[in-house]
């Protein structure tokens, strides 16, 4: 039971506040603001308050997301995994809603918000977050926070040529409210997320891979009843079957075929015929330990003193993909360096370098020089450098080998105008032993 | 929050609504009632415009209804007469043929809060309940819950109830959910909705149909059922099996605690209960939202305080992701030291040894004292790492290490050596007053293995009038003290300036009594001061990190799933109650150790309590009897033991308690003190020491309180086997034993008082029943045997009871 639900910007402004069971002070929201604010450093999500006697026994939960504190206060005997992942599911809906989760977008939205919170929020009890249910109760529309940028028309090639961004599914429709004038164009996508979390040794060896994934579903359309998407048996650019350790699908998907052809056949609940869009994890796995391919990166580091007492790096980045393939953002932290060399950026108070790379080509390798000035260097400080972590994404690259074959909507509807099967990994954590 | 010029606002907002311009345009209309609400979230008291807005609800514009219903819920409490205009406008809504419009009038009708309203409420909420639409019907039954919240202690209505409970069979899922709830509050003093067979089986049932939430509420509920036999039971659980596994983790979560409360009794059935979840735990561990990764990590926690083997083929799944936020990394570190053994330890402690030079400091001290707690049962390749570390010079990683040396070696004294050499020249990074307590303690207690502990020491004491801590004064007073025991030479003129600085000058009065104390100590005399201080310098029985016993399920089961193990304390006690007291605690440890030390000498001058650290057979050398070996090999199971135990019970009952050849089964009484209040592994510690296996045991302070123990005698004439039960069961056990006694008097070893008349239980004094069964049969070992666990019970009870 959800006494009070609170939205905190990053600042401790209430940006919504509701109390579900007229229980509360008025200050609640500052109680939470100041213990959260008291805490050091990163703080765990329960933060509990009993001392002052207004407040009998106000247990505080939080999650952050998308910069906000989403706060609700419950009492002891409250189960937290319902309460965290009910705020993150209320996180996720107001990000569908409102196409974003920024505080501007929570300001501008806050009447459909409260309209929200009102339909999946009764007396403080649950009542339901599938946004097909919620949609025929939603009357306000959406304000798009999104201003116009120039950013956006970067995208477009010049005179009308296409670039390789425009053949990749526009990232902005994933991000577009739900409900802004979507009538016109039917649009499906299928979303294969993975996240992978690497640990390698520094004698170059996989000391642990873990791979968690996903596959999403998001359509945009007048109507649709019953579709059809298939994860391969991969036979196709990796030669061994598909493994996957843990799987687990959403309750409306129908697994007859699953065994056999690996065919996820996904029906729309309680006989909804007809509903505009839908938005769903149809379907998530793990793997862990054994990945089907190389590590997508490798890291060749040498590090060594010179006469003057000063530490040199020298990093060399090997990206083991197939080429044609893109890295788009690349981070490589390490610790105690300066000098910018390449494109990078010494963070002093983490003691660490930043090492950027917008691209980079499968295939292809990059190096990195970097002279350091120590205070105090002795030979014990080579122990204190590194590890080497990477964040990244991988456009058109799934680690596990996982791919869609064939994506098929019920032969009653009529096929929609675009269609999008898009995959992508992104880096969990991946990092390489100095 | 205050906001500049709410005034003006409010009073142009009272224009725009009241302008009959802006009310013949809804969009207008709309957009002046939205900027009030806007205004009224960020703060601004708007609470004037009330009954302008009461107005604006006539409408049929459904998103101003509903903006002007949130307006008038927020402020009816401040309006009770205008509110009630606004009844007549939300009972003509529930009238209206849109069931949203009638679910928005009936919900924001129930929701005004207002006791004098109750009236006008209660025929729509009944109406509702019939409602064709289940979204009526949904709000309608949380109403019944609001209104009866409204008035406590009204009469509950007979016939809504049971309208409620007939509602439970509603097609709609979240209708009977809601029910579940609103009867679990109106009900409230009569223990919650009545959850019989029929109401089970539909529930269970009907599980499927219901979201996760509605699972969650429904498998909550469930809970308070107890099926009426074990056919039903393994039925039940079985239903229950797939979302025992769910990839949902509250389903996961809510459906483990209800087969911990049915399976109360069948700890069997429980344990694998908790291994079938370790996956899906497993799984939530690696979710992409912190907050659940937090809440799994905590749980498997609590499991693992039953079945600590749970995730241990998985332990890489622990390693720590870099950009984690530190909580997550300690928890991690917590769980990984749970999970050493001798396969994975040198990769544990590789990874391990990567995060103590985190830059977060917090992260990094983790690590290190989770190093320090591997090195209870790994000690050489733990120190290697923790002396490579001060080789760093930075002074939060060389003050955790020293800190956790200190640790280490209160619990493995056999590592002093290697810590002792490390410690030269380490004073010189340390900054903060934690970690010099830890080096001053370390100086006192081996200061004979450091060549350069007065030079360290005199360093210490030329700078103690700037000292600002007063601990680290006490402790620096206690270290030279000792320091003076070994090495009285080099010593003795800084010992006489540190007592004369911390008696005349000094202000703190913790300081100066402490000084006091010494120096009068010192003048009763080198050999009072030697009994006082050098009492115990360690304390073996606390490093039981492997082999540990499980926990009974139950003893966590009613805080699974709650915010219990998320909280920041609730891990600190654990490790405490495993850990060494001196050290958990380090701001009163001085005090604590003093008190701990001249407690000791009493203890010395006691006989039988030497309990001696390192040596088995200390115990048993000085006893009167013939010497017995005892060991542990083969080890018996808890199964084999309660088999044996059995058998030699109905052996016993055949001979009519004739003795056989073979077989011998003796009752004894023991006198001891505080036994009773000892947790079980300061008891089955001690009992390891002297090699006597504790099996199981009842929580302390609990009666009947009882311990299973079983050992082997080795050698003369021929090994046999002992299994053994201590037993306490009141004041009511007293009154047959005496009885009992007389006939057992022959075999008294340990008593020298007669044990009839020994009711009195001054200062905690009991007699506990000990029940030997050997076999083959060996009185000789037997006699000896109980002497020697009369020793360590006695040991137990003298020492700091």
């Amino acid at each position: 039971m959800i006494r009070q639900l609170f939205i905190l910007s990053s600042k401790g402004d209430p940006l919504l506040f509701k109390d579900f069971r007229g229980e509360a002070g008025d200050d609640v929201v500052n109680v939470f603001y100041q213990k959260v604010t008291a805490l050091p450093g990163d703080q765990p999500p329960v933060v509990m308050v009993t001392s002052p006697p207004a407040f009998r026994d106000l247990h505080f939960l939080h999650v952050r997301q998308g910069g906000l504190y989403w706060v609700a206060t419950t009492t002891a005997d409250a189960s937290p995994f319902t309460i965290i992942e009910f705020l993150n599911r209320l996180a996720a809906l107001v990000k569908d809603y409102c196409g974003g989760l920024s505080e501007k977008s929570v300001q501008m939205n806050f009447a459909l918000i409260y309209e929200l919170l009102d339909e999946v929020l009764d007396y403080g009890y649950i009542q339901t977050t599938s946004s097909d249910m919620l949609r025929n109760f939603l009357q306000s529309e959406a304000v798009s926070s999104r201003p116009f940028s120039l950013f956006d028309l970067s995208n477009v090639g010049l005179f009308g040529a296409d670039t390789q961004q425009s053949k990749v599914a526009p990232s902005s429709a994933a991000a577009r409210p739900i409900q802004a004038g979507r009538e016109q164009v039917s649009e499906i996508f299928v979303d294969v997320v993975e996240r992978m979390s690497v640990v390698v040794g520094s004698n170059g060896v996989l000391m642990k891979a873990d791979v968690e994934g996903e596959i999403r579903i998001k359509c945009f359309m007048p109507s649709c009843s019953e579709q059809w998407a298939s994860c391969s048996a991969g036979s196709a650019g990796y030669g061994a079957a598909v493994r996957v350790d843990g799987c687990s699908f959403h309750q409306g998907v129908r697994l007859d075929e699953f065994d056999s052809h690996r065919i996820l056949r996904l029906c729309p609940s309680q006989g909804e015929a007809l509903y505009r869009f839908l938005l769903q994890t149809v379907m998530q796995y793990q793997l862990t330990d054994d990945l089907p391919t190389a590590p997508p990166f490798r890291l060749f580091p040498t590090i060594e003193r010179d006469g003057t007492g000063r530490l040199i790096l020298f990093l060399k980045l090997r990206c083991d993909l197939p080429p044609k393939r893109s890295v788009l953002l690349l981070n490589i932290l390490s610790q105690e360096l300066s000098s910018p060399d390449q494109s990078a950026e010494l963070q002093s108070q983490n003691r660490a370098v930043a090492w950027q790379i917008p691209r980079l080509a499968g295939g292809t390798q990059l190096s990195a020089l970097f002279k350091l000035d120590v205070p105090g260097l002795s030979s014990a400080s080579m122990l204190e450098v590194g590890p080497v972590g990477l964040s990244f994404e991988l456009p058109k690259f799934t680690a596990t080998g996982l791919q869609i074959r064939f994506l098929r909507l019920s032969p009653v509807q009529p096929a929609p105008s675009q269609r999008w099967v898009r995959y992508v990994t992104h880096s969990d954590s991946y990092s390489i032993r100095i | 929050m205050p906001y500049l010029g709410g005034e003006e606002t409010v009073r142009e907002l009272k224009r725009a609504l009241s302008n009959p311009n802006v009310q013949s345009e809804p969009l207008r209309y709309r957009n002046t009632v939205l900027r009030v609400v806007r205004a009224m979230s960020q703060g601004v008291n708007v609470s004037g415009l009330f009954s302008e807005m009461v107005k604006a609800c006539a409408t049929v514009d459904v998103v101003q209804k509903k903006l002007v219903y949130m307006f008038l819920c927020s402020y009816a409490s401040l309006n009770p007469e205008l509110s009630l205009l606004v009844i007549n406008t939300l009972r003509k809504d529930c009238q209206d043929p849109n069931p949203m419009v009638r679910s928005l009038a009936l919900r924001n009708m129930s929701n005004l809060r207002l006791p004098s309203l109750v009236e006008y409420v209660e025929q729509p909420l009944t109406a509702g309940l019939r409602d064709r639409a289940a979204c009526v019907r949904r709000v309608a039954v949380l109403g019944w819950a609001k209104l009866y919240n409204l008035q406590p202690g009204s009469d509950i209505d007979a016939a809504v109830v049971n309208e409620l409970y007939s509602l439970l069979r509603d097609p709609d899922p979240v209708v009977m959910v809601n029910c579940l709830r609103a009867l679990d509050e109106i009900l409230k003093e009569e223990g919650g909705v009545v959850i019989n067979k029929p109401i089970t089986h539909h529930l269970l049932n009907r599980m499927k149909e219901c979201d996760v939430w509605g699972q969650c509420e429904v498998l909550r509920v469930l809970q308070r059922y107890r099926p009426q036999s074990d056919d039903e039971l393994f039925d039940i659980l079985s239903l229950l099996d797939a979302s025992l596994v769910s990839s949902h983790p509250p389903v996961m979560a809510a459906t483990l605690s209800l087969f911990l409360s049915l399976c109360a009794d069948l700890p069997a059935v429980s344990l694998a209960a908790v291994e079938r979840v370790s996956g899906p735990l497993l799984a939530a561990c690696g979710s992409g939202s912190r907050e659940m990764r937090f809440t799994a990590l905590c749980h498997i926690q609590l499991l693992m305080r039953s079945v600590p083997g749970l995730m241990g083929p998985h332990f890489k799944r622990f390693f720590c992701g870099y950009a984690e936020p530190a909580y997550i990394k300690q928890r991690k570190m917590q769980i990984m030291v749970e999970l050493v053994n001798d396969e994975n330890v040198s990769m544990l402690l590789d990874e391990l040894k990567g995060y103590c030079t985190d830059v977060n400091t917090d992260t990094a001290q983790a690590a290190i004292t989770a190093i320090g707690r591997i090195g209870r049962s790994y000690s050489d390749r733990c120190l290697e790492i923790l002396t490579g570390l001060l080789g760093l010079k930075q002074d939060h990683i060389t003050s955790a290490v020293v800190q956790t040396m200190r640790d280490l070696v209160w619990v493995c004294p056999q590592s002093s050596d290697t810590v002792c050499s490390a410690l030269e020249g380490c004073e010189e990074t340390l900054q903060d007053s934690q970690g010099r307590q830890a080096l001053l303690w370390l100086l006192g207690v081996y200061g004979e293995g450091v060549s350069s502990a007065p030079y360290t020491l005199e360093v210490f004491i030329d700078g103690v009038k700037s000292e600002v801590s007063s601990g680290v004064k006490m402790e620096l007073l206690t270290a030279t003290v000792r320091l003076f025991l070994t090495r009285p030479a080099e010593t003795q003129d800084m010992l006489g300036r540190l007592l004369h600085y911390c008696i005349e000058e000094e202000t703190d009065m913790c300081v100066r009594d402490l000084a006091l104390l010494y120096y009068h100590l010192l003048k009763c005399g080198i050999e009072e001061t030697r009994n006082v201080l050098q009492g115990r310098r360690s304390d073996p029985s606390l490093g039981v990190l492997i082999g540990r016993p499980a926990d009974p399920i139950s003893q966590w089961a009613c805080s699974f799933n709650t915010l219990e193990p998320l909280k920041k304390g609730a891990t600190e006690t654990l490790t405490a109650s495993r850990g060494s007291p001196e050290h958990e605690a380090p701001k009163p440890k001085t005090v604590v150790e003093l008190s701990e030390t001249l407690d000791c000498s009493h203890v010395h001058s006691d006989p039988p309590g030497s309990l001696s650290a390192d040596q088995h057979s200390d115990s048993t050398a000085d006893l009167p009897t013939t010497p017995l070996t005892l060991s542990l090999s083969p080890t018996i199971s808890p199964e084999e033991f309660e088999r044996l135990w059995l058998q030699c019970h109905s052996l016993l009952s055949e001979q009519d308690a004739e003795e056989s050849n073979d077989f011998l089964q003796t009752e004894e009484r023991i006198r001891c003190s505080a036994v009773l209040q000892r947790s079980p592994q300061i008891l089955q510690a001690a009992m390891q020491l002297v090699n006597i296996q504790t099996l199981a045991f009842t929580p302390p302070c609990t009666l009947p309180w009882r311990v299973f123990f079983y050992t082997h005698t080795a050698g003369t004439p021929a090994s046999s086997l002992i299994l053994g039960e201590l037993l306490y069961a009141g004041e009511a056990d007293l009154q047959p034993a005496a009885q009992k006694d007389d006939e057992e008097a022959e075999r008294k070893v340990d008593e020298d008082a007669a044990a009839g008349e020994l009711k009195g239980r001054e200062d905690g004094q009991v007699e506990v029943k000990v029940t030997l069964k050997q076999q083959p049969k060996d009185e000789k070992a037997v006699r000896a045997f109980l002497s020697v666990l009369s020793t360590v019970l006695h040991t137990l009870s003298s020492e700091k009871a």
